[in-house]
């Protein structure tokens, strides 16, 4: 679904984000990116969603390389991916509904459809009640699940997330992070930037960690606890 | 739709329902910005009001001038009424026969009057408005020749048009010469030239001016909602959807201002009216003002919108491509 082919990314000024990152991601997979801030987790995601082009390299979803993918088509490239962030990117004078909408409006779907999607994402991460609120009306993590809601409802083959949980407490870290595996059943695959190796161990996903721009970890065939408890060791080490 | 993924729909992609559905949607659509651009300038009530007085007063200084030179005009046409061709006869034809020669010109086309004056009258006539009565009374034939002035129909009043005319109707052999004063004519035409030529410029630069409000207004607009800007591009809308609410807000802009500019012109005649009745009466004479007909006022709603709709677009093809999510 995913695939990155030797993608190196220099930004203007030498910074080099990523070196020469090669792995795929299958469809229906859920992995964890995992690295120390500045590790080149935000740049991965963000070359996926045609935030940026990578210097070198190739990136391939669902096989279509996206270096092919000209400056008219990014946005429907985005419609297929929901994106998730860390300081959740809402419409702050809009209400609930009209965040969880936004994707369907824009796709023009019909607004019967629309309320009955919009109601099915609230539904799933537990905001049905708050469908008429504000953002400033809301904790942050019910705001985050806003973005969450926002991110699924239009049901996109791939969901990537930046830090989703970098501002909550570990509980509803917790929590976000079982809505993911929820929807990683539906046969989405779900890439999950975070810091938070205790709930990555926990998860016992495939995880992928950078280090200074480098895939040093694929954690592809990890399966026992012990294995897990393993990489949660060297991961602390670095 | 799906760029990527055509034709894959095992992953429960969001049905897009038949034709009619779709274009319902989309005409609910465009209904929702529309209605939410103008409720967006309602919630930034003094700016929006500024700018519009703006716009307004902008567009009614083109309007009145149309106005100005429409009056101009009505009043040279008025006198373009005098407009008139004197032809001299030949002396040696009898009267009778002169009288046809009248009455055959009355049938042209392209004469709408024909006033015949036959030797005789023209002396009583000459004698009556010059001092030279006793004068005449000494000369022992009538020196006069039988005059017809002739009113050209109505297109055929324009100086070119008027100097053909002549030179056809001279032509004839019962005419020895024709006579118009054409100079008059020509000077009157150059002038209303002239003042149109200079209204024009002056309308030209009062839309560049509308057109320029706009965009800027749009331009700081778009700034504002940078953010939101930003986060639509990130759940995947195209330029075209960020576009069209602000498209809405040049069209409001344009019509409000349109509105404006109409009534503005409209109490500005509505008090000159009442001025030059009054001056009117002194004179003891019909002056009036032609103000905008309906269709002329629909002319200045459709060009508003068109300059308010071209300012937000070149403000938007701009300003909202250069907005990228960070």
């Amino acid at each position: 679904m995913i695939r990155f082919d030797q993608v190196s990314k220099l930004y203007p000024g030498g910074f080099q984000a990523l070196r020469q990152v090669s792995f795929h991601l299958r469809r229906g997979e859920m992995a964890f990116l995992t690295g120390h801030s500045g590790a080149g987790k935000s740049t991965l995601l963000r070359l996926l969603a045609l935030l940026e082009r990578p210097t070198s390299g190739n990136i391939f979803i669902n096989g279509h390389s996206l270096s092919r993918v000209g400056r008219r088509d990014v946005p429907f490239v985005r419609r297929d991916i929901g994106m998730i962030f860390q300081d959740h990117k809402l419409l702050m004078d809009r209400t609930v509904y009209d965040n969880v909408s936004l994707p369907l409006i824009i796709e023009g779907v019909g607004h019967r459809d629309i309320k009955k999607r919009v109601s099915a994402a609230l539904d799933k991460v537990g905001l049905l009640d708050k469908v008429r609120c504000l953002p400033q009306q809301l904790s942050g993590g019910e705001q985050q699940r806003v973005g969450i809601a926002r991110a699924i409802v239009n049901k996109p083959p791939i969901i990537l997330a930046d830090e989703p949980t970098g501002n909550l407490d570990p509980e509803l870290s917790a929590e976000i992070f079982r809505l993911f595996a929820e929807f990683n059943r539906a046969d989405t695959a779900v890439l999950i930037a975070t810091h938070d190796l205790g709930l990555v161990a926990r998860m016992r996903h495939r995880t992928l960690t950078l280090r200074g721009g480098l895939l040093t970890n694929d954690g592809l065939a990890r399966t026992s606890a012990a294995q897990l408890d393993e990489e949660d060791d060297d991961e602390s080490t670095v | 739709m799906s760029l990527l993924f055509k034709g894959s729909d095992e992953i429960g992609r969001v049905p897009r329902g038949p034709w009619p559905t779709r274009l319902g949607a989309w005409l609910v659509d465009h209904l929702r910005q529309m209605v939410g651009s103008l409720g967006e300038l309602w919630r930034t009530p003094i700016s929006s009001v500024l700018t519009m007085a703006a716009l307004g007063l902008a567009l009614s200084l083109p309007t009145a001038l149309y106005v100005l030179y429409k009056n101009v005009a009505a009043v040279a046409d008025a006198w373009q009424e005098s407009t008139e061709i004197t032809l001299f006869l030949r002396k040696d034809l009898s009267d009778p026969l002169q009288q046809a020669v009248a009455h055959r010109l009355s049938l042209q086309p392209e004469i709408a009057h024909v006033t015949y004056l036959s030797p005789a009258k023209a002396l009583a006539e000459f004698q009556s408005m010059a001092d030279f009565g006793e004068a005449l009374q000494y000369l022992d034939q009538n020196p006069l020749p039988a005059t017809v002035v002739v009113i050209p129909a109505e297109e055929h009043r324009t100086p070119e048009a008027a100097k053909a005319l002549l030179e056809k109707l001279e032509q004839a052999s019962e005419v020895s010469f024709g006579r118009m004063d054409l100079e008059w004519v020509k000077r009157l035409h150059g002038v209303l030239a002239l003042v149109r030529d200079a209204f024009a410029a002056v309308t030209c630069l009062l839309l560049i001016t509308v057109l320029l409000t706009v965009g800027n207004t749009i331009r700081l607009a778009i700034l504002a909602k940078r953010d939101a800007i930003e986060v639509m591009k990130l759940v995947g809308a195209t330029d075209g959807f960020i576009q069209r609410p602000f498209l809405y807000t040049g069209w409001w802009f344009g019509i409000i201002g349109a509105f404006i500019a109409l009534v503005a012109v409209s109490s500005a005649l509505y008090y000159l009216e009442s001025a030059l009745s009054a001056l009117s009466g002194l004179y003891s004479s019909q002056l009036t003002i032609i103000g905008l007909d309906l269709a002329e006022a629909g002319g200045v709603i459709l060009i508003a919108i068109a300059l308010g709709l071209s300012g937000a677009f070149i403000s938007v093809r701009r300003h909202i491509a250069e907005i990228e999510p960070r």
